[in-house]
């Protein structure tokens, strides 16, 4: 596998990773695979009818992880990627994607992942997806992933989305549908800074007899850059579901929460939350006391706070 | 250590002017543990305040080992050996114990550093170390990681703003030890606590007392504690001058 140095520092960013990663893996760069192996109980087939792989996870696989990282360095690639991942029954597995693109060019890059997630019964799953930028050049670096969830009875997923750094524009927009006694738990981390956007969008429906959803959101908007968090959480069935969206904002960042619930069934509960407010001043002040500059606390503040 | 001269801080209330330091004079000499007491609103924390940088005096110098300090921020006092325990410790969203204490020391502390210091202040380390510093801590816990915060940064002088409110009294013993402890080892620095606790002006060296933002009396506690039960200059305190040692 020949990555350049550039791609491998993107790699490191979304996957910690800087070479082959342990169990299947597929590395896409500039919309080919440049490296891919299947594992033992998990096989990954390239779609034919669109770009994007089938990834097969066998019932009551344990311990075992995927790595679908991509890279982009070429500027002005434009690209739709569908990946679906059929987690087989009793599965306990770790899913890592993620996307860095470096753009130096002036065309606009753009990398929309479709990603499926079929989550047996008694499934538990692990999915951590990253996203950044990177480069000097006036295009820009797109991305808008869009992640269906479908879970089994009693299955468990774990969903970590990060965007930190260098994404001017993106759209994320989450699905799920859980049935009875499915559990979804979600911690999305977005920084914004400079003129970018982002715009995240969930709708969690809780169809199932004790199913349960927790969707948190920490957002940072910092200069001129803009997010928009829109969370819905529909309760149709006895359920619990939570949603809370805390953002601190600066210089002349702004932040629109709309968190909103529906409940169809009277056993469901359902509660949201959203806070909004620069960093409280006696929290720089405290650093500060321990010899840190101004700048240097809001920096520990906020990585703490997206951590 | 610190030489405070002529110092006032004053604000502006409903279109007046109102002091709340008045024209003050102090010195705290190398390797002493001085107490300030005084009743509520005397201007105590406000001196904290003012010699820590958190506020700016209207008038006034501050003289810290030998360099003029009254224009200077938090940040450079910080570095130049000020070290400041807030009365109502500060709570973070995900930064985490260990986070503070690295950040106190300014080093790469291992696991059994971090250890150390938060088994100065009766901490049982493995159960806080990756704790966030937040709204789940009781009120006793994030005054004992902010002591222990402070203490690892072994600065030249401390200032303890009321270290004992907000804590349980197991958390007090524990504080009045290791306040005990930090006594015999300061030689070179100075601890400056702002207290209304007989236990703690006990182990002074020197006890002030502050009224209306003025010295109304400064000395051993030989010379003060009988002033303290005999006037009214503790009107206003949290009841703590009962049935101790006034040798």
């Amino acid at each position: 596998m020949n990555l350049n140095e550039t791609e491998k520092s993107l790699l490191k960013e979304i996957a910690d990773i800087s070479d082959i990663p342990e169990g299947a893996f597929n590395i896409r760069s500039n919309g080919k695979s440049v490296g891919r192996r299947s594992g033992k109980n998990i096989d990954i087939v390239p779609k034919e009818d669109v770009s994007g792989l089938d990834i097969f996870i066998k019932p009551n696989t344990k311990g075992e992880s995927v790595h679908i990282p991509v890279v982009m360095t070429q500027s002005g690639l434009k690209e739709e990627v569908y990946n679906d991942f059929h987690i087989g029954d009793n599965s306990q597995v770790e899913i890592v994607a993620g996307c860095g693109i470096d753009n130096c060019g002036c065309d606009d890059s753009q990398h929309d992942g479709i990603h499926r997630f079929f989550v047996g019964r008694n499934a538990s799953v692990k999915y951590v997806e990253k996203h950044y930028g990177s480069g000097t050049g006036a295009g820009k670096r797109i991305l808008n992933p869009v992640t269906q969830v479908y879970m089994e009875e009693n299955s468990y997923a774990e969903m970590e989305m990060v965007q930190i750094k260098g994404v001017d524009d993106t759209t994320r927009t989450t699905e799920a549908e859980l049935k009875a006694g499915a559990k979804l738990v979600v911690r999305e981390r977005l920084m914004t800074h400079n003129d970018q956007t982002a715009v995240s969008i969930y709708t969690v429906e809780l169809n199932g007899k004790d199913s349960s959803a927790d969707v948190v959101s920490r957002a940072v908007a910092a200069d001129n850059s803009y997010q928009k968090f829109d969370a819905k959480i529909v309760g149709n069935a006895p359920c619990k579901g939570h949603t809370e969206c805390d953002s601190i904002i600066m210089d002349n960042g702004k932040i629109l929460a709309v968190p909103s619930l529906e409940a169809n069934d009277v056993d469901a509960s359902l509660v949201h939350e959203a806070a909004i407010g620069k960093i409280a001043g006696e929290q720089i002040i405290k650093l500060m006391t321990l010899g840190l500059t101004e700048s240097e606390a809001e920096e520990q503040i906020i990585n703490g706070f997206l951590r | 250590m610190l030489k405070i001269n002529n110092l006032s801080f004053s604000v502006d209330s409903e279109g007046q002017k109102k002091e709340i330091i008045k024209n003050i004079n102090l010195e705290i000499p190398k390797g002493k543990l001085f107490v300030i007491t005084g009743p509520n609103g005397g201007g105590k924390s406000t001196l904290a305040k003012l010699i820590t940088g958190i506020e700016n005096p209207t008038g006034g110098q501050i003289i810290f080992n030998g360099t003029d300090i009254t224009e200077k921020s938090i940040t450079e006092r910080a570095r130049l050996g000020i070290g400041f325990a807030f009365q109502q410790p500060v709570r973070f969203k995900g930064i985490q114990v260990a986070d503070l204490i690295r950040l106190a020391t300014g080093k790469k502390l291992s696991f059994s550093d971090i250890c150390d210091y938060l088994s100065l202040v009766g901490l049982c380390a493995k159960e806080y170390v990756n704790r966030e510093v937040n709204a789940n801590l009781s009120g006793g816990e994030l005054k004992r990681i902010e002591i222990a915060t402070v203490l690892a940064r072994k600065s030249l002088l401390t200032v303890f703003d009321e270290p004992e409110a907000g804590i349980d009294l197991w958390s007090f013993n524990n504080l009045i030890d290791v306040f005990q402890r930090q006594r015999e080892e300061i030689k070179d620095r100075s601890i400056l606590i702002i207290s209304h606790q007989e236990r703690i002006l006990n182990i002074a060296d020197e006890i002030i007392i502050l009224k209306n933002g003025v010295v109304e009396n400064q000395g051993t506690k030989a010379f003060i504690f009988p002033k303290l039960a005999d006037t009214s200059s503790l009107k206003g305190c949290r009841g703590v001058l009962k049935g101790a040692d006034r040798k």
